[in-house]
């Protein structure tokens, strides 16, 4: 079934990192992927692989689910790391032909590939601890500085919101569609590529139709509760930046100049 | 007082017929209802009676083309008070899937009085307490399609209800549930209006849920055929069968028995009623 996706990947386990503030745990991750491409040599990459491992974790998540969320970019890893094999400068340890790989292209090989791993498990790690709405809760927060640029920041975290109500919603309704159709002798199995996309058209009508009638109502119900966007709403849920925060913030800032110690020292 | 009043109502949809603007259709055509506070009305009528957009016009969601709406003493004609009127008188559609707006019950029913610009700490009580009247407490940590339809349905009340208005207005809530769910709705409704004093519009086309309500409104194509007690209204099958409405299933039995020759002083509105009234007669 169609519907049995989970949205989102959000595994309420209790560890430390639930307990963190939404807001805190994004901007620690800019932050830390920032860190994690200022890493210039192993002793500093040494420094971010304790910082990667003790979120892990932290986030009391089996590494089992980590590792599934690498397997869909297991290609891109490998085919990034492969190419800079051969983008190096400096002695030349095997030539043939127009390719040749040196001790500096195994070098960037290796850390290409390790960043983009450890970008993925750190995101994982945000996704994992925070659930969707409080994702959008957080950006909505963290985003209203930009309303000076005349960005509708409430308009954009309430579409996210409502984005993420629906789609389990229309997830079921896809479903029913296609058996509706399949019901009519609709074949959606057989055929070459050209064949299966013109199969998919008499399922995204229907669907796309009933989405347009559903935001209709919807837009009314939402003015039945008396919705005028953004200004003099308040929020039942507040967030609340705790002592816990400010340690994390703090183990962020040792790691941080670790990093830099190590960048220029070693 | 009468708390919502409409006063020879009528409405047409704009744009319809433009090329021949003297044949619009009108959907209400002079309707003169009104509702005291803490009665519970039910609303009947098949497709296309108008009974839909009479609700609307309720919570100013529509506004009438001709004649006025009162609610609470505010013409819903005015703009600057539209917001006084949708506090007072809260709408609930048909469709639950398309009026929740959070994946988080309890976040869902907390959508209404954040609108209202409402205190936190008066919000979440107001949340909690919403969701005990309609017996969803337990379920406020869940996502809303993991609900039953009937469940659904009480959420969207109860986010209704944390607005604390003073009147309910709910539009075929029933339509789309199976028993059960039609059930736990009209006693989650009926208890509001019973313990809370709550005034309850209730738009339906199912004649069994009529039955327990102070009063009935019958419309047909855009206007008010007959109003009364369920006793009153109901006793008129014939007149209810020319414009095509059902009437309860004893009420019918006992109106058919009536015509072989059994006499009964009044028909029966439920089961139990026409099992008394038949052993009285037969016995």
């Amino acid at each position: 079934m169609l519907s049995d996706i989970t949205l989102g990947q959000y595994f309420p386990s209790g560890g430390v990192l639930h307990r963190l503030d939404p807001r805190a745990k994004i901007l620690l991750l800019v932050g830390a992927i920032v860190l994690i491409f200022c890493a210039f040599n192993f002793f500093s990459l040494t420094v971010v692989v304790g910082l990667v491992i003790a979120s892990v974790l932290l986030s009391k998540v089996p590494l089992k689910l980590y590792l599934k969320s690498m397997k869909a970019i297991i290609f891109v890893i490998l085919i990034t790391s492969f190419l800079n094999l051969f983008y190096g400068t400096g002695e030349v340890l095997v030539q043939w032909w127009i390719f040749r790989i040196t001790a500096d292209g195994i070098r960037n090989a290796i850390f290409v590939a390790v960043r983009i791993i450890f970008l993925v498990m750190l995101s994982s790690c945000l996704t994992f601890t925070t659930s969707p709405t409080d994702l959008t809760d957080a950006l909505e927060r963290l985003m209203k500085p930009l309303g000076i640029f005349r960005i509708k920041t409430h308009e954009i975290a309430m579409m996210m919101t409502i984005a993420l109500r629906f789609v389990p919603t229309l997830l079921e309704e896809t479903d029913k569609i296609m058996s509706a159709q399949k019901a009519r002798g609709a074949d959606m199995e057989s055929g070459n590529l050209i064949a299966r996309v013109k199969a998919l058209i008499p399922i995204l009508i229907p669907l796309f139709v009933s989405a347009f009638r559903r935001a209709y109502e919807l837009a009314m119900a939402m003015e039945c509760r008396c919705y005028q966007g953004g200004s003099g709403r308040t929020r039942m849920k507040q967030l609340h930046m705790g002592k816990r925060d400010v340690v994390a913030f703090a183990v962020f800032a040792v790691v941080m100049a670790g990093v830099i110690l190590c960048n220029i020292l070693l | 007082m009468e708390f919502i009043q409409a006063e020879n109502l009528t409405f047409y949809y704009e744009g319809e017929d433009e090329e021949q603007p003297n044949n619009v259709k009108l959907v209400l055509k002079g309707v003169s209802v009104s509702v005291r506070k803490g009665e519970f009305v039910a609303v009947i009528g098949h497709n296309g009676s108008g009974k839909s957009t009479l609700s609307k016009h309720m919570n100013a969601i529509l506004l009438p083309t001709g004649g006025r709406m009162l609610v609470d003493g505010i013409d819903t004609n005015d703009e600057d008070r539209i917001y006084d009127v949708r506090r007072k008188v809260g709408l609930v559609l048909q469709n639950p899937d398309n009026q929740l707006v959070a994946s988080i019950v309890e976040e869902d029913v907390a959508f209404g009085p954040e609108n209202l610009g409402v205190e936190p700490s008066e919000i979440r009580r107001r949340v909690d307490s919403a969701l005990k009247a309609v017996d969803m407490y337990d379920y406020r940590h869940h996502a809303p399609h993991k609900l039953s339809g009937g469940q659904k349905q009480r959420v969207a009340i109860a986010g209704i209800l944390a607005m604390e208005p003073d009147c309910i207005v709910l539009d075929e809530p029933t339509a789309m549930l199976d028993p059960k769910g039609r059930e736990e709705v009209i006693s989650a409704i009926t208890r509001l209006n019973r313990e809370q004093s709550i005034t309850v519009v209730l738009i339906t086309h199912n004649m069994e849920e009529a039955v327990d309500c102070d009063r009935v409104i019958v419309m047909d194509s855009g206007k008010v055929l007959t109003e009364g007690t369920p006793v009153e209204v109901f006793s008129q099958v014939e007149r209810l069968r020319r414009h095509k409405l059902d009437v309860p299933q004893a009420t019918e039995l006992c109106s058919m028995l009536r015509g072989v020759g059994l006499s009964f002083k009044e028909l029966p509105l439920s089961t139990d009623e026409c099992v008394r009234m038949l052993s009285e007669v037969l016995l």
